[in-house]
């Protein structure tokens, strides 16, 4: 597998093909598809992510030292982008999740692409993500 | 139409010339606010530039020639409404500022407990929240005029609303969200058989039609500047002078006073109790060269012009599979609210706006609205005298561009 550094640089480059961000965000719909769904028990309130102006949902499970995460939205943008934070972020350690410094999000020129109130649902759901991954940190250190 | 040459009306508005992401900017907003013609962002210049100077107060010539034109603002705002006196026209920062003030000063005076307010179910939310503070304030109550699924109110069980606790009837003239005009002679009549006045919130009609308030026997009326092609921060409210005299102030300060003692203060005359602090002179002079360019150009033309705007953009919207339009009553201001079958509106909306296209998505401050339907808000094109038919045809491309995109 390849690490978080291997592929956000990854991302970027994939990006990089598209000079028009109507292309990116078509390339965004395509990733939309290849998002591994959330089992649909879980698309209740109770998963929802605050702050989001679309509705997201996100679950966590803690397998051998790592955290799984699959998600879904009701808008396939915010599905896109959902599932370029899952492929950095999912199968990781708490540790290498809390550690991480999300770079591509800006290289991408995904922050400067979104409104304000969009963006501000993009970092819940990254506060969301490594929120998970320091509850399992602190538990992982309890056992 | 004598004077209503698009090409010479867009040329006026410096800021729809122009390309975002590469791409002609199609405004299609005007409902959130409107763009300024040149003539009234050159006066707002002119007053930084040249006459700045604090009115009211001064005994020196900026300060004059500012009062001056301050107070011929009140008029022409006094003529465009036709009211019966400059008295009767407060300036406020804007429609949710007048709603406050009413729903305070009025309410302060004349609500009490058990009493009962009566607004819409196609209110925006600055007609809707200051009457829940008054009531729960007052420990009063509010009711509503429901509206059916084409948008139109109900007004068959309009007269059983009243009671002898019904102390105000605030209704908006043009649904922002549904773009609905309501029968708002009829509405007065009907309120005032009962003795109780009316306020209407002209948000979104100022723009779009000939206002008398006379004629409509209005109580309130109340609107924003930067809505009208003025300014942002300045607005209107109209009140009766009989109502305007009883009511308190609703903010304290310099300028709303007659003497100032520790012992007690007694204010200021109509309206100039309402204006407390340095008013938004600067804004109140360039509202009153918006409306003057409106004057110029013809109310009556720039109505009938949207409306053929209205009709054409309907039938067209009509005409692509999947659209569903919300607000389908038979008056019916320039604003077309829509949902796509397949694509959900934030989809929508990034895509739009990549392809230069302004339009608002959500709930449009009229969260009861989004309930009746059932929805979580919708796509809005709110359009006006300065849009074309060309704008129109280009949204429904982009509309069908996003359906391929999407499915």
């Amino acid at each position: 597998m390849k690490s978080i550094k291997e592929t956000q640089q990854e991302i970027i480059d994939e990006f990089e093909v598209y000079d028009d961000w109507m292309d990116r965000y078509s390339y965004l719909i395509e990733l939309a598809k290849d998002l591994p769904l959330i089992d649909p028990k879980f698309r209740n309130n109770e998963y929802l992510i605050r702050g989001c102006q679309s509705k997201v949902w996100l679950n966590s499970e803690y397998n051998d030292g790592k955290i799984i995460f699959t998600a879904d939205s009701d808008a396939i943008i915010t599905k896109g982008i959902i599932a370029l934070l899952i492929r950095v972020l999912s199968n990781r350690t708490p540790q290498e999740i809390i550690n991480t410094e999300l770079e591509f999000i800006d290289r991408i020129g995904l922050r400067q692409n979104l409104s304000p109130t969009r963006a501000n649902g993009l970092f819940s759901m990254i506060k969301q993500i490594k929120l998970y991954a320091i509850a399992y940190n602190a538990k992982e250190q309890k056992n | 139409m004598n004077n209503f040459d698009i090409n010479k009306i867009r040329a006026d508005f410096p800021i729809l010339n122009q390309k975002v992401y590469n791409r002609q900017l199609v405004y299609f907003d005007n409902g959130a606010t409107s763009q300024k013609p040149k003539a009234v962002i050159d006066i707002v210049n002119k007053y930084h530039n040249e006459l700045n100077s604090s009115i009211h107060r001064g005994v020196h010539i900026l300060s004059d020639m500012a009062t001056n034109a301050y107070e011929e603002a009140r008029e022409n705002v006094r003529k465009y409404i036709n009211a019966e006196k400059p008295e009767e026209v407060v300036f406020t920062s804007g429609t949710t500022h007048s709603i406050n003030l009413v729903a305070f000063s009025f309410g302060e005076r004349f609500v009490s407990e058990g009493d009962e307010i009566i607004v819409s179910e196609m209110e925006h939310h600055a007609n809707i929240v200051p009457w829940q503070m008054l009531c729960e304030r007052k420990n009063a109550k509010l009711k509503v005029i429901p509206f059916d699924d084409t948008g139109t109110l109900i007004l068959d069980n309009f007269d059983n609303l009243f009671s002898d606790k019904t102390k105000l009837v605030s209704v908006t003239h043009i649904s922002n969200a549904l773009g609905t005009i309501n029968p708002i002679k009829k509405i007065i009549e009907t309120a005032h058989r009962y003795n109780v006045p009316v306020l209407i919130d002209a948000a979104q009609s100022i723009q779009h039609s000939a206002i008398d308030v006379q004629s409509l026997d209005c109580d309130f009326l109340v609107f924003s500047g930067h809505k009208v092609y003025g300014p942002t921060g300045i607005g209107v409210l109209y009140g009766k002078e009989k109502w305007l005299e009883q009511m308190p102030p609703y903010q304290g300060g310099g300028d709303m006073v007659d003497i100032v003692t520790f012992k007690k203060t007694t204010y200021g005359k109509v309206p100039f109790k309402f204006e407390a602090g340095t008013t938004n002179y600067i804004g109140a002079i360039g509202l009153g060269v918006a409306l003057d360019y409106l004057r110029e150009v013809g109310i009556n033309e720039i109505n009938e012009y949207e409306s053929s705007l209205l009709n054409y953009g309907t039938e067209k919207l009509q005409s692509i599979s999947g659209i569903k339009i919300y607000g389908r009553a038979n008056e019916k201001a320039s604003i077309l609210s829509f949902l796509m079958d397949s694509v959900h509106m934030l989809d929508a909306g990034m895509i739009f706006d990549k392809m230069g296209v302004a339009v608002r998505i959500g709930t449009h401050c009229a969260q009861p609205v989004m309930q009746h339907f059932n929805i979580d808000g919708t796509i809005r094109a709110s359009l006006c005298f300065y849009n074309t038919k060309d704008e129109v045809d280009y949204l429904c491309e982009v509309i069908k561009q996003v359906q391929v995109m999407f499915a």
